[in-house]
């Protein structure tokens, strides 16, 4: 048996030590914003933040996120207010949309790192595969949602 | 937890609510037969205009046309025929129907047709595949028709409540107007009247310069849903009592299974079946990662024939032998032999052209989820024929095929692979195999080794230039696969295929000898439409040739292309992209400008590029330019995205991409083997659009593919003298060519 925090409750599942966070959180806690793209921690889709740092959960094992506090696309904000969120909307960054909750997340946890970035830390940071081709509208959000948070509003 | 309850007795309500009760601590999402929209928007928060639901196959006694439901509050709901793979087709087609009906564009929802309705209302939908570009020019016309036909019902039945002349009435923004009286009442007061009325002709459909909201960038409708993870995907269908599947296919593709060894998986909690089927195994267990690491300890022995011994080296001598076999004639203007044997004072050039196979490899992996019962077979998948998936069910479920239900979700990119349903194939063989739902998921392994791939291809080019600098004669001869064939659908005893000559004989270029040659050839290697297909690799071909042309005589590549075309969409195309790129203006050195233009899906597409090319060879692509003619723009904003997605997709297919064979089997597996582009790779693009109108709309969702190869090999050439002829350029050595 696993505890551990997910969107700010506590939660507890029983499955084998080695299973992903991220099949936990789809199969068992049926949060499927979180996507399964690679399971190699190759493309990102499965981007959750652990403590706040970002995390790619196909690789994560559960035991080692034992008693930490896991936020998921779900659990960023209340009504998509999350700055990043709110930039993702005004730029219409999504295509098919598979790959954004991982992109989204990545650049939340960016933005707390670095709250202004250049395009240089954004091309080294956001690694994230999306297959669409949507990288160009996610640099001009990423560069909105920094201009938002700089207005005040709290990530 | 779901699989206490047994889903025999339960009405399908009741079997929403028995689960949502029996979820305990969980939050528990359901998505049932026709209730598929349930589980699409959240509990709480702002209702978002497109869930991935799903219309009912019986249609609906409200419904004002197939196409068409209005509430009572005025909103609207299109029906859309095809599926939302990122493309904004559902956007667009909802913008042509609202843009006759004159309804408030901020209650205009989406949903998707019924493939099963379309079975049983004989083709009421027409076409339901998304493939081809197709979306909005093959169905512009009659959705604005449609739209015209609900707005004239509902005006009417308001003029019939007034007792007064239709003439007497306006109609804006869902609100009909007596213009005399001012009486007002809106769409959705007369919704329930309208629905029995009939026109007597049809009304007659607006002309493009009358569109108000068609041709204006708008936000697309499932964005909002595509921010806080709530657009369920195929995935992440979830029904009562469903299992999960991992699968192993046989490495090398049309390969059988000769033995199964399962004593790694003795003892091992949860797991429920291990099903063999023709050319793979699977493995069905109560959490998805049981079965998936279960199906990794399989111990498999397969029959992989003479594909076994099959190297790349060996397909690659093959396609270039090919080009020495027999060739069917594809097109013949003049006589290009004759020119070519007697060139007189004119140059002769010859270059072989060679494309790899190429993955599609969309984001989400390939899966299906589906529940048989005796008198029904639901499916959920991420598909772009529902109708194929339907006709699959019933075919290996052996139930008819009107009571097979296809729910589509979001799909996470599909790029052409998802048009031939090889998971749902599977996953009905595994839930009859188990007897009881099932959802598979393909790892991204399996997705990558198992894909139909973009062929291979080669290609010979000889061209003569004269010595005014205007091509004399240009002989292309072509060998690939046949994607029918490989497919299953057509012999194509013809020899002839669309795809396989697409953009190349069909080009504008005004070349007075001018032959095109066809060999299909088909290997163990499984090959399909991907984005783009033909063009793919037949514009990296032919704009990379002719790019050489203009250099053998002498000619600036831009004017020598432009000296070629009398088509002012093609001349607009090159002009707009000349300009923009800055063609011409002084550039460092170890940078250079390329560009390339061609026709595909009934758009003409232009792109230029600007690289840096270091010493080492490595090519860095700084800025790209795209020019596009559609004719017609349904919605600016999706376009842009389809373009800078365009290029993006095949920016992947000229740095890294390829698919190689080993020994019979693909050697790529997953993203680092299979690179897609990222964020630092990916150069400025700017998209203009060069409208000329017109009787036909293009397509958006392909076109934009096929040129970035060549601009970039041109590019890379203006920068070094070295000429690409094969890709992808990570495994060209530019110092040594």
């Amino acid at each position: 048996m696993f505890v551990l925090t997910v969107n700010g409750k506590a939660r507890s599942v029983d499955t084998e030590a080695d299973t992903p966070l991220l099949w936990v959180l789809r199969d068992e806690f049926d949060l499927t914003g979180t996507k399964f793209g690679c399971g190699i921690a190759q493309c990102g889709a499965c981007t959750v933040h652990v403590d706040g740092i970002a995390v790619r959960s196909c690789s994560m094992p559960i035991e080692a996120v034992a008693g930490k506090s896991v936020t998921t696309i779900e659990g960023l904000s209340k009504n998509a207010s999350h700055p990043v969120q709110q930039a993702w909307l005004i730029e219409d960054v999504p295509q098919c949309g598979y790959c954004q909750s991982g992109q989204i997340m990545a650049a939340a946890a960016l933005l707390k790192k670095i709250p202004n970035p250049a395009d240089a830390d954004i091309d080294r940071i956001m690694n994230n595969i999306c297959r669409c081709g949507t990288y160009p509208r996610i640099k001009k959000a990423i560069h909105r949602a920094a201009g938002i948070m700089a207005k005040g509003v709290k990530a | 937890m779901n699989a206490a309850i047994s889903k025999e007795g339960l009405s399908r309500r009741q079997a929403i609510s028995a689960v949502l009760s029996a979820g305990g601590g969980l939050a528990v999402g359901v998505i049932l037969p026709t209730d598929a929209l349930a589980a699409t928007q959240p509990a709480s928060g702002q209702p978002k205009p497109m869930g991935a639901r799903i219309q009912s196959p019986e249609g609906s006694p409200e419904e004002l046309s197939a196409w068409l439901v209005i509430d009572p509050d005025s909103s609207v709901t299109v029906r859309i025929p095809h599926n939302e793979l990122g493309q904004g087709t559902a956007t667009a087609l909802a913008m042509i129907v609202a843009e006759e009906l004159h309804c408030d564009w901020s209650k205009v929802k989406c949903e998707y047709a019924s493939a099963t309705r379309n079975l049983r209302d004989k083709g009421v939908y027409r076409s339901m595949t998304t493939v081809g570009s197709q979306g909005v020019r093959t169905s512009w016309e009659f959705l604005q028709q449609a739209g015209a036909s609900a707005r004239g019902r509902l005006v009417e039945a308001a003029a019939r409540r007034w007792k007064c002349d239709v003439s007497e009435c306006s109609c804006e923004a869902g609100v009909i107007t007596h213009m005399a009286t001012k009486r007002k009442v809106s769409f959705g007061q007369v919704c329930k009247d309208a629905v029995s009325v009939k026109l007597d002709k049809e009304p007659k459909i607006k002309s493009p310069d009358q569109f108000r909201l068609v041709g204006k960038p708008t936000p697309r409708l499932d964005t909002p849903a595509k921010i806080d993870g709530s657009a369920k995907f195929g995935i992440d269908a979830r029904v009562p009592g469903m299992v999960y599947a991992a699968v192993i296919a046989c490495p090398v593709p049309g390969g059988k299974v000769k033995s199964i060894d399962d004593s790694a998986l003795q003892g091992r909690p949860g797991i429920i079946k291990v099903v063999r089927m023709d050319g793979a195994v699977a493995v069905a267990a109560d959490k998805f990662w049981r079965a998936k690491t279960a199906a990794d300890d399989l111990k498999i022995e397969w029959d992989v024939g003479a594909s076994g011994k099959v190297q790349q080296a060996d397909l690659d001598k093959t396609y270039r032998d090919e080009l020495h076999g027999k060739m069917v004639s594809a097109r013949n203007d003049g006589d290009a032999a004759k020119a070519l044997a007697n060139p007189g004072d004119a140059k002769l050039i010859e270059a072989l052209y060679e494309a790899p196979y190429q993955a599609h490899a969309p984001m989400e992996p390939l899966n299906s989820t589906v529940w048989i019962q005796p008198d029904r077979v639901d499916v959920w998948t991420s598909t772009q024929s529902p109708p194929a998936v339907l006709a699959t069910a019933a075919e290996v479920s052996g139930i008819s095929p009107d009571k097979v239900f296809v729910h589509v979700n979001f799909i996470g990119g599909g790029f052409g692979r998802r048009s031939n349903p090889d998971e749902t194939r599977q996953a009905v063989q595994i839930a009859k195999e188990i007897g009881r739902p099932v959802k598979l998921v393909w790892t991204r392994e399996q997705d990558m080794m198992h894909d139909r791939f973009r062929p291979q291809a080669a290609a010979l080019f000889k061209a003569s230039l004269r010595p005014d600098g205007k091509a004399e004669a240009f002989d292309v001869k072509l060998a690939v696969p046949s994607l029918m064939r490989s497919l299953g659908r057509d012999p194509v005893t013809s020899g002839l295929e669309g795809s396989a000559t697409e953009c190349i004989a069909g080009t504008a270029y005004k070349f007075p000898n001018l032959s095109v040659g066809l060999n299909l050839h088909n290997t163990h290697v499984p090959v399909s439409f991907c984005r783009g297909v033909g063009s793919s690799q037949n514009g990296f071909f032919i704009e990379s040739f002719v790019d050489e042309m203009a250099h053998a005589a002498g000619q600036d590549p831009y004017k020598f292309r432009r000296a070629h075309l009398d088509r002012a969409d093609w001349i607009g195309v090159l002009d707009m992209l000349a300009e923009k790129i800055g063609w011409g203006t002084p550039i460092e050195a170890g940078r250079g400008r390329g560009l390339a233009i061609m026709e595909c899906y009934g758009s003409v597409t232009g792109q230029a590029a600007e690289v840096t090319v270091s010493a080492a060879g490595k090519v860095k692509v700084d800025r790209m330019v795209v020019v596009m003619d559609c004719y017609h723009a349904a919605n600016p904003n999706t376009i842009h995205q389809q373009m800078e997605g365009g290029a993006l997709f095949g920016l992947t297919q000229t740095l890294f991409g390829q698919i190689t064979i080993k020994d019979g089997a693909v050697q790529q597996t997953n993203f680092h083997n299979y690179r897609p582009v990222r964020m630092a790779e990916t150069p400025v693009i700017e998209t203009y659009l060069h409208l000329t109108g017109g009787p036909k709309w293009g397509g958006i969702g392909e076109p934009g593919v096929g040129p970035t190869p060549p601009a970039i090999c041109n590019a890379v050439f203006a920068a070094t003298g070295k000429r690409v002829r094969r890709l992808p350029l990570a495994s060209v050595d530019l110092t040594k060519i």
